[in-house]
């Protein structure tokens, strides 16, 4: 009975335990049941991915109400490879919480930082599992309200006016999708994906479907931070705490991505999305204009949250020129990098909390011979580093490999060489970090900089490690993968 | 131990070396004598695998599977036998003058320095015994990365400047020239293994082969081909062991070999002779001797002058691949090991020098053979060796590089061989002429605060054995060239 309730204590659990930690008047009590919710999660999700390997797409009525009148949850390789990384990083981050926590947020707000963190895991969880268009839209608002909270935190009082300015491009792409999903229901009556994909091309040609796919799409790529509508990102991801910059960035704009693919494989269809709207073009356009023109924003950025939150937005890019490829090769291709560029980023911004929590700054100028006091710390970031850049035997260096194989096999040469060519721009901005860490003298400052505790160095090095691990030995990923682009694209030509 | 297993334990020592002699940080000399004992140990590994390879067999073994149908596995051919043998035989020597260079510098961090230079050669054994061309990529990459900290070693800005230059253009080229030829040769071919007459013949058309051929000869940037040469004098930044080792043998020879590798596992020399793309290369490379060749006659900085030398020199062996024939090939190869002592010691003289005078200008050499003769009298024998006179090795690769070109009537190589031959001549001889027989100029070494006893003899025991041995070595390939000719006889398959 429990396993098959599987898909739904995924969702359920950090659902009850957030109430749970509010109540909790120790801050260490309520970190103890946000971190034991965030390990069963991790738990959950590794059970679910050898279900869905072993016996295909799973499917959950809610309340035994069977679909498509009752909310069901559907999990098939795609969504399980989500629920990993979601869980994954939910669980890896939550050690490495407690002293950065301590050390950014006020005691009296750590109950209420742990009761939104667990919301927001539930509600990117909730995106993922849930198989019903507007159920979606409820998680998306959970997670999306819980993530401007946990941003406001941040210690500095411009965190404030960060939060501010996702509440609002939040907003706005959330009331897209409502608006999107409101029309798709007017013309199907029904809310239900499977159902939805059914229905629709009956009803295809007409206009009101067509705005409704440009309302989801718009409302999604504001979610994702698809350039140019990432503006929100940088200021989020550099003001809100070191734990919250690492969660979101990792977790957030994926499940974003994710729910495109749902969105144009599943529900619109491929035939409807890339041949009759051309989405496929559009999204080429500006994933190229994206990777091109964030990596070289980045290379200006002196604050080095600010640089990756730049390279997030490039590296976004990357996973979308791979899904506007509408081919088996694209689509598992962006969704590798996808998977690989959670690690690395997780990881990267792990380690600049470590950073922050010695130096109290992520201000490169702050940063002179840091490499000397904090060894192993940056040793994570440039592994982290030469991974984003896509050395071999690094995770990155699989993306790229899957990518350049993607579009040389679909023609696109300009691309392939873009591709490469860009990840020299990336070298170029980690590589900044690297010659003030390890070639400049040290400040006076800088005496009293320790290493991080191990307690923050084991979950940022636990991420270089699958890193590592998938640069030796990629066939875990690029089995889920293939077979989770092969769900999305055979139901999208069904 | 069997065959197969010696091939890992030679890529695998080195590689894991570092974690004993960080483990010995705090004791200077069972730290060295680490290094020594490994670099010892790694030279006879390599030496037990040469009968079997000289019998024919080809020990091979896979270590691991990164993505579907690209291996990370190793198989020693003759070409990778010998640029094994060269490279861990030329690390037990420049341990030994590291040891006396780095303590008489009082060097900081030299525990990192020998940690990494262990790396660096583990990656080199990588790629000398690499069983396919991804492999091989891994290891580039890494032996890329695990150089840069010994290029910067000092530091300072000078060593960041020349870190980025180094860094830029050796990752520039290889991720966006050979990661691309590597993708689509996949793309195209299903495999990236080393075959016999190649893997492309008969799958791609002359034209696109050309384009291949383009993008991996001026990927392997670390071959220095014109225009991707300018990172190799950037690398002088280098402590003088690191510039002998890295970019006379390990690093730039890792480039040459790959593009032999490339021409004759890759592509097959049968297939390329037929493509027109093949000839410009060719001429490419020829120039590249003759342009690097009159900038090295301009430097004053004996380093630098060096490090053009070298830019010359590893394009020698470049042409020799693109002559497609076998004889060139075996020509390449000679010029590999051969080049590789005469560089070598000639880049031990300049650090010897530096240590025990302080310079690093030719102009201030007048008369430095009679202070430091053993030195000078090695020197002498390099540069020999470079221009190729006799009895030095320089002479046999050459002998056979010319047979090359005479065999393909190629009049352009043979012509730009002779007057690089020259050239080398002019470059190199001065230098030995004003050591020994300039009077030294009494000027400086009279000016006050100058340490005049530090002028007085020759560097450390342990430099001065170093350079005499790789000295000796040049000489001696030139009676006994057997054991690399017969690799290389065995590669192409031929008599002489």
């Amino acid at each position: 009975m429990l396993i098959s309730d599987l898909p739904v204590l995924q969702v359920v659990i950090p659902l009850a335990a957030a109430p749970v930690c509010l109540l909790l008047r120790n801050p260490r009590h309520a970190w103890a049941c946000a971190l034991i919710a965030s390990w069963l999660v991790l738990a959950i999700a590794l059970m679910l991915v050898q279900r869905v390997h072993a016996v295909g797409t799973l499917s959950y009525a809610i309340g035994a109400w069977v679909a498509p009148w009752g909310i069901e949850y559907r999990i098939d390789m795609a969504g399980a490879l989500m629920v990993l990384v979601v869980a994954i990083i939910g669980a890896l981050v939550m050690p490495f919480a407690r002293r950065s926590i301590e050390h950014e947020i006020l005691e009296k707000c750590t109950g209420l930082f742990y009761t939104c963190y667990l919301l927001c895991l539930c509600g990117l969880l909730g995106m993922v599992v849930t198989g019903d268009a507007f159920n979606l839209f409820v998680f998306l608002e959970i997670s999306s309200l819980s993530s401007y909270v946990l941003i406001s935190l941040g210690s500095r009082r411009r965190a404030l006016t960060a939060a501010y300015q996702y509440l609002i491009m939040g907003t706005i792409g959330a009331t897209f999708i409502l608006i999107g999903v409101g029309l798709l229901y007017m013309m199907t009556g029904t809310l239900n994906m499977v159902d939805l994909s059914q229905r629709l091309p009956e009803v295809a040609n007409t206009r009101t479907i067509m705005a409704a796919f440009a309302f989801v799409t718009v409302g999604v790529s504001i979610k994702l931070a698809l350039f140019p509508l990432h503006q929100w990102l940088p200021n989020a991801y550099t003001d809100a705490p070191s734990v919250v910059s690492a969660f979101i960035a990792a977790t957030a704009t994926k499940v974003g991505v994710y729910v495109l693919l749902r969105f144009f494989f599943t529900v619109f269809g491929m035939q409807f999305s890339f041949d009759a709207m051309h989405v496929g073009e559009i999204l080429m356009l500006l994933a190229v204009a994206g990777i091109l023109i964030a990596s070289l924003v980045a290379v200006f950025q002196d604050n080095v949250k600010r640089m990756l939150a730049y390279s997030s937005v490039a590296q976004i890019g990357y996973i979308i020129l791979g899904i506007s490829m509408a081919s088996a090769a694209g689509v598992s291709a962006g969704m590798i990098h996808l998977f690989n560029h959670a690690m690395i980023k997780g990881a990267l911004f792990l380690a600049i909390g470590c950073i922050f929590l010695r130096l109290g700054s992520a201000e490169l100028r702050d940063m002179h011979g840091l490499a000397r006091h904090m060894p192993w710390t940056m040793a994570a970031f440039v592994a982290g580093g030469l991974s984003l850049i896509g050395i071999p035997l690094t995770s990155g260096f699989i993306s790229k490999w899957y990518l350049a194989s993607a579009a040389l096999s679909g023609g696109y040469w300009p691309l392939v060489v873009l591709i490469l060519a860009s990840s020299l721009i990336g070298l170029i901005y980690m590589w900044r970090v690297v010659e003030v860490a390890y070639f400049h003298v040290p400040g006076t400052m800088m005496h009293k900089v320790r290493e991080a505790p191990a307690v923050m160095l084991i979950p940022t090095w636990l991420l270089i490690g699958i890193n590592l691990y998938v640069g030796m030995d990629a066939s875990l990923i690029t089995d889920i993968t293939r077979q989770g682009a092969e769900i999305l694209i055979g139901e999208a030509l069904q | 131990m069997s065959p197969e297993l010696t091939v890992l334990a030679c890529v695998a020592l080195p590689l894991l070396a570092p974690a004993l002699i960080t483990a010995l940080h705090r004791w200077p000399n069972p730290r060295e004598t680490a290094t020594l004992l490994t670099s010892g140990c790694l030279f006879l590994l390599v030496y037990s695998l040469h009968d079997d390879v000289l019998r024919g067999s080809r020990p091979a073994i896979d270590l691991a599977e990164p993505l579907p149908g690209l291996k990370i596995g190793f198989e020693v051919e003759p070409l990778g036998m010998l640029f094994a043998l060269l490279a861990s035989f030329l690390w037990i020597v420049t341990s030994v003058y590291s040891i006396g260079y780095l303590r008489s510098h009082h060097e900081w961090r030299q525990t990192s320095y020998y940690s990494y230079f262990a790396v660096a050669l583990g990656s080199a054994m990588g790629i000398a015994f690499a069983g396919n061309m991804f492999t091989l990529f891994v290891f580039y990459e890494l032996l890329t990365l695990s150089t840069y900290p010994l290029v910067t070693h000092a530091g300072d800005d000078n060593a960041r400047e020349g870190g980025r230059m180094y860094l830029g253009y050796l990752l520039g080229t290889s991720i966006i020239l050979l990661l691309l030829a590597l993708v689509w040769t996949w793309s195209l071919t299903g495999t990236l293994d080393f075959r016999a007459g190649g893997i492309l013949e008969g799958v791609v058309t002359p034209g696109v082969a050309g384009i291949l051929l383009v993008l991996y000869i001026f990927g392997i940037g670390k071959a220095a081909v014109m225009p991707f040469h300018l990172w190799l004098p950037a690398a002088m930044v280098a402590p003088t062991p690191v510039s002998a080792l890295l970019h006379a043998v390990a690093v730039v020879k890792a480039g040459v070999f790959t593009v032999l590798k490339v021409v004759i596992y890759i592509f097959g020399i049968d297939f390329l002779a037929n493509i027109p793309v093949t000839q410009w290369l060719m001429y490419v490379a020829a120039a590249t001797i003759l342009l690097a060749a009159i900038v090295a006659l301009r430097q004053d900085n004996l380093k630098l002058r060096l490090a053009w030398s070298t830019i010359s020199q590893l394009s020698y062996i470049v042409m020799c691949a693109l002559l497609v024939t076998p004889l060139g090939i075996v020509g390449g190869g000679m010029h590999i090991v051969m080049h590789g002592f005469a560089k070598i010691t000639l880049f031990f003289c300049a650090g010897a020098i530096l240590t025990a005078t302080h310079k690093t200008r030719i102009s201030e050499l007048n008369g430095i053979g009679r202070h430091m003769p053993w030195t000078m009298a090695a020197f002498t024998v390099g540069a020999l060796s470079m221009i190729g006179i006799p009895p030095t090795a320089g002479f046999i690769s050459k002998w056979y590089i010319l047979l090359g070109a005479i065999e393909t009537r190629e009049a352009v190589a043979a012509g730009v061989i002779i007057m690089s031959t020259l050239l080398n001549a002019a470059y190199f001889l001065p230098i030995v002429y004003v050591a020994f027989f300039r009077t030294p100029n009494d000027t400086l070494e009279s000016m006050p605060g100058h340490n005049t006893r530090d002028t007085d003899g020759e560097a450390p025991p342990l430099v001065v054995l170093a350079l005499t041995v790789t000295a000796a070595g040049t000489l001696a390939l030139f009676f006994l060239p057997d054991l690399p000719l017969d690799l290389m006889l065995q590669l192409s398959g031929g008599s002489p």
